[in-house]
This record gives C-alpha cells, structure tokens and sequence, in this order.
C-alpha cells in the first residue's frame, strides 16, 4: 500500500543507485513532516544531499561541523522552546559522527535533556571518505584502515552498542530499525519525534559502495542482516526493552558471503573460526534481545 | 608514486612507529597507507575517534618513546589547535601532516590550498614558535616528511609538513633512498632536571619508563616539570626560552632554492606555486628572473632576502589571500606584490607572466 504522505526528501540528488541512506533520508522526512529542522553532520547524506540544483531537502536543514549536530539542535530546541513554537528538531547523522566524533555533543544533549529526536543512519563505515571503519563497523569487515590480509581478518573490535550508552543516559525512546522494514522504522520515527526528550533511532541503511553487493538488493541485505541476528530491530522506552522483531534465524554465513567486505573470510578458503566469531555475536544478540522464534511443539 | 603516500613512506623511513589519526578528506590515503604498512613494520596504526583523540594519542605515543605522527586537513587540523599548544609547552616531537583544503569550515575539500599557513604558526593561544616544511614536488613529500621527525626530536616541538591537496594527490616519480638521515631525539643526561635546558636550550628526552618520574604538565611548569602558574619570572623565561629555542636557529635549519639571484624581479613561492615558476622559467628561458623557492617556511629565514642584491620587486605567488607576503613585507625595504589565488586551482606560468608586467 502506497504511504500518500508528502516527500520532504526530494529524489535527483547525487546518491549511488541502491544507496540505503538515501532511503532512509527519505522515508525519515516522509514520517516527520512539514514542521520539522533538520540538523545534519558531515557524512554521505551531507554530500550527496545537498549541492544545488540536486537539493533534496524541502525543509530547514543545517550542517555545521563534524562532531556538533547534537550541540547545534541543542541550541535550535532551546530557542524555539523560549519562543513557544512546536517545530521538531531532528538530527540526521551517519555512524562516524554518532558512534566517534560526535559521542561529546550527543552525550551533552540527551544529559541535558532536550526535545530533539537524534537519527543514526548507520552504513557501517565512514564511507563519504572512502570507507574507513567507525566505532559502528562490525567486526571482521574489511575497510581501507581495518583491511583483511594475510596478517588480519579486518576490522578488529565487535560493533559499539551505541542505543545501551543512549538508553543509559536515561533517555525515554531509543529503538533500531532497518530501511529493509520502511513501515517500521517510519512508525519509530513518529514515536521518538511524539516522544518529549531527547530520542535515539539507529537505522541499518546497508551501503552497496562500501560493502560490495548489487545496489538493486539493498532491501534483501538490510532484511538478511535481521535473519542472521547481526542487526536486531527493537524498541526500548524508559531504558527497557519493550518490543523486538522475532525471526527465524539462520547461519551468518550466507549474509557475508553476499558482501565483498566480508570475502576474505572465505576466500582462499572459509575462515571457519572467524565465522564462528561472527554467529557467536549474533547468537549473543537473539539471547539478549530474545529474537529467535521458538517454533510451537 | 601519490603524494599522501609518499609522504607516509618519508615517514615510514624515518622510523615513525606511531600514526593516529582519524579520515578527513583529502589526506585520508596518507591514514590509508598507515593502516596497511606500519603494522607489518612493527608499528601501530590506530584510527581515532576524532582530531583531538589523533593528536593526544601521538602525544602520548611520543612521550613513551615513538616518532609519532598524524594526519589531517582544515577542519581537523583546526581541532587539534589546543594541543598543538600543548605540545609547545610541554616540548613533545611529534609531526602534524596538513593536506590543506580551501577553508574556512568545510570549504572545499578536494580543493587544493595554502589557506592554513598562519594557523600553523599562530593558531593555538598564547606566544610560541613551530616549525613548517612546505613540499612542492612529491619527491619533496617524501624528503621533507622524514626530514620532519628529526627537526621534531632535535628541538623537541610540534612540526608541521603544510602541504595541500594539489602535491598530496599528485603523482610523480619518487627515488626513495637505501636509507635516510635519522637523528633521534637526545636523551635526559645523567643529573639533569627534567626540563633542564642545555646548552642549546634544549632539553633532554625524559622518556616515560626510562627511570625519571617525569611529571608533565601544560601549566607553566619549572625544570624539574612541576607547575608554578603564577610565577610571572618562570613564566617569561619558559616562553621566551620555547620561541628562542627555534627562532635562535632559523638561518641554521633554512631550507630553499635560489635560482638567479641578480635578477631584478623576483618570485618567492613555497608549495605548489614553486611549480608554476619553474614552468614560466622553461617557457620564457630569455627571462630575467629570480626565484627563492622556501622549503621551511617557519621559522621564516629573513636574511635569505638580501641574497638577491638587485631586487626590485618581490611577487609572492599564494594559494591564499596573501598570509606569507605580508611576512616578506615586514622584514624588507624592496617593494613587495601579493598574488593570491583562491578556489583550488593554482597559478598558471601565463598569470605570473602578467603579473609581471608581460603581455601575454
């Protein structure tokens, strides 16, 4: 069923065919509406988004620095605020600037406690750049500063749980979702914007440049990494977990085997203990989060 | 061979151990080439969280004995100005590679620049002095990069390596040579305070783990490293001893080319700029004109100017407004003419033809 609600996310912009953050641009602004600023960091969506005549945004939209769209929206909620207007603050930023750069500023607003909802669109890597791993970059996948050789299998750490250091700073609304699921995630985006004080929303926009697949199964990736457990699509209100996406699992093998920042994990031949790594992140992730469906005796 | 990595291999042949540094377009590949070649050397490579995690790490990496270095542009060099003060007060070698970009704030960043030239010299608060290498080929990249870290460890301060995105993503043939100068930091000397100035103003190493309880301190600190904020004599003599340090030897450590020192009409260039003089040079060989061509750029070498007794003119070809002219300005009588060029494209031969007076 077609979603008639206006576009506030133009297309004609500059993204790669296929691109998940454009998506997840789009169907962001199409749950937020008219009355929303947007706040974005330097990234992808920041690049590709923007110069004239391929503008996308039919909203305000400010971009300062790197590290400070949580700080800037800080100071946009507090003037609005003051005025008694109702405009809704959001910020849009890629993992780099949410996971590493700008943890400071995001950790200072939802301290303070501001109206703002703050989205992570998360590729997985600081891709505008080139593709360099971020504090989001699952483990083992091969970046250009985290690149699988004969002496690595990649990227070295497990993904940052960024959405447990926001729920820990007390935040009301903090949820993940996935462009593979748009009804979902635009639901979460009305929620965190609805919801008074400041709000997280982690969503997976699989990047086709970055990882290594086809543009045209974005959506197939994105719903690939749910099955296998390495992302999982929950909601937590008041720091506890109230709603997750249950899936029938399968082994990770065949969601890194469709991307190239993963080949080396089964090239010349499959690195089985660093595959078992992988499932055993993933079968952390269904026992924490309860996932997996229990089929019915 | 790229720029960026010939810059990472001078740094690699001088013996760097240490790289943090965090992806800023366009210097990302000298990161790039970090990650793949410095742990197979032994070293680490670490990707920071931000510009001020990059240039902290290389500081404590230097602190515990590495020759650091990190690598940025515009907006990170700009975060990293505090402890680039820092580094000053506390007198710790480490190199800071800028592959400038057209500013301010984003700007242009794949755009070449020479925008940050009077950052890196007065940038961070309070008075201090550093040194600057400017490369305008990319053998220079690769020479002035390793040449950094022993400037680093000899006077124990920030350097800088202020080249742009034109050199860093330029490519040229690179010698790379069996193996390059490397003079290591001194160390502390038996019976000396830890911040005991020798003869030369300089103090020894204290490297953590080598037996001193070092204390390290930004605060205005005395010999032995402890701090003593509001003593105004401690304080001038620390600063005034930080500048003259480096100031005292700016003729000695000098680094330039001087091509027809009687000409009347003379272009003072650092960076890519060089480049086009040399082009004009080679396409109007009849031409009457001289050419000083600055490798260190900071602590500026003043007297080099009287090396052409003929000037009439100066022409001082930038990619800026004009930061390095107004420099030549003040330590000249000889008329001196600014001409800068901003937007990312360098100079053309024909453009300093005309400035010139030429009619091309």
């Amino acid at each position: 069923m077609a979603d008639e609600r206006p576009e506030f996310f133009e297309s004609g912009h500059r993204a790669c065919g296929g691109c998940g953050p454009a998506l997840a641009g789009r169907l962001i602004m199409k749950a937020a509406g008219e009355n929303t600023i947007v706040v974005a960091s330097t990234g992808c969506m920041e690049v590709f988004s923007t110069p004239y005549p391929e503008t996308a945004w039919k909203t305000p939209w400010i971009h300062s620095l790197f590290q400070n769209a949580a700080a800037v929206a800080s100071g946009i909620e507090s003037s609005i605020k003051m005025q008694g207007r109702d405009e809704k603050v959001v910020v849009i930023a890629g993992d780099g600037a949410t996971f590493d750069i700008g943890v400071l500023c995001i950790s200072g607003a939802f301290e303070r406690g501001h109206d703002i909802t703050y989205i992570c669109y998360d590729n997985e890597a600081y891709m505008n750049t080139g593709i360099q791993r971020s504090g989001a970059t699952p483990y083992d996948a091969s970046t250009t500063t985290s690149p699988a050789g004969k002496n690595s299998t990649g990227n070295s750490r497990p993904k940052k749980d960024m959405p447990a250091i926001l729920a820990a700073h007390g935040a009301p609304y903090v949820a993940t979702a996935s462009i593979a699921y748009p009804t979902d995630m635009m639901k979460k985006v009305e929620k965190a914007i609805n919801t008074k004080g400041p709000c997280y929303l982690q969503v997976h926009a699989p990047c086709c440049t970055g990882w290594g697949f086809d543009g045209a199964k974005t959506m197939e990736i994105g719903k690939a990494a749910i099955n296998s457990g390495l992302w999982v699509n929950f909601e937590m209100e008041e720091g506890t977990v109230t709603k997750v996406k249950k899936v029938k699992r399968v082994p990770v093998d065949d969601y890194l085997k469709s991307q190239k920042r993963f080949r080396h994990l089964f090239k010349p031949e499959p690195k089985t203990e660093e595959i078992a790594k992988i499932q055993a992140i993933a079968d952390k992730n269904a026992e924490k989060y309860g996932t997996d469906i229990v089929p019915k005796n | 061979m790229q720029g960026n990595i010939a810059c990472a291999e001078g740094a690699l042949a001088a013996g760097c151990s240490f790289f943090g540094g965090y992806p800023i377009t366009p210097s990302t590949e000298v990161a790039e080439h970090m990650a793949r070649i410095l742990p197979k050397k032994g070293g680490t490579f670490i990707q920071m969280e931000d510009e001020l995690a990059s240039i902290s790490s290389i500081i404590g990496a230097s602190w515990a004995g590495a020759r650091s270095m990190t690598a940025t542009s515009g907006p990170g060099f700009s975060l990293m100005m505090e402890n680039i003060g820092y580094a000053v007060m506390t007198e710790t070698p480490i190199v800071i590679v800028n592959i400038q970009r057209g500013g301010p704030s984003t700007g242009q960043p794949t755009m070449g620049a020479q925008g940050d030239m009077m950052q890196c010299r007065f940038g961070s608060h309070g008075d201090y002095s550093t040194i600057a290498l400017v490369p305008s080929t990319v053998q220079e990249m690769f020479d002035l990069t390793a040449k950094a870290f022993n400037l680093a460890d000899r006077f124990r301060c920030p350097v800088f390596l202020m080249s742009d995105e034109i050199i860093g993503h330029m490519r040229e043939k690179v010698t790379i040579p069996e193996e390059v100068d490397i003079i290591r930091r001194r160390p502390l000397k038996e019976g000396k305070l830890p911040f005991e100035p020798e003869d030369d103003m300089i103090p020894g190493f204290p490297e953590f783990g080598k037996g001193y309880r070092v204390h390290v301190t930004g605060l205005t600190h005395d010999e032995r490293g402890y701090p003593e904020a509001t003593n105004c004599e401690l304080h001038s003599e620390l600063v005034t001893r930080l500048v003259n340090k480096i100031e005292s030897k700016r003729h000695e450590i000098a680094d330039y080319d001087i091509i027809n020192p009687q000409a009347e009409i003379v272009f003072i260039t650092y960076g890519p700029p060089g480049r086009a003089v040399r082009q004009l040079m080679h396409d109007y060989s009849d031409l009457e004109i001289g050419h000083l061509n600055l490798r260190i750029v900071w602590p500026f070498p003043e007297k080099v100017l009287k090396e052409f007794p003929n000037a009439s003119k100066f022409i001082v070809p930038e990619l800026n407004m004009g930061q390095m002219a107004r420099e030549i300005q003040r330590h000249t009588s000889i008329e001196v003419e600014s001409l800068p060029k901003i937007g990312g494209e360098m100079h053309t031969p024909d453009e300093l033809f005309r400035a010139m007076g030429g009619d091309s």
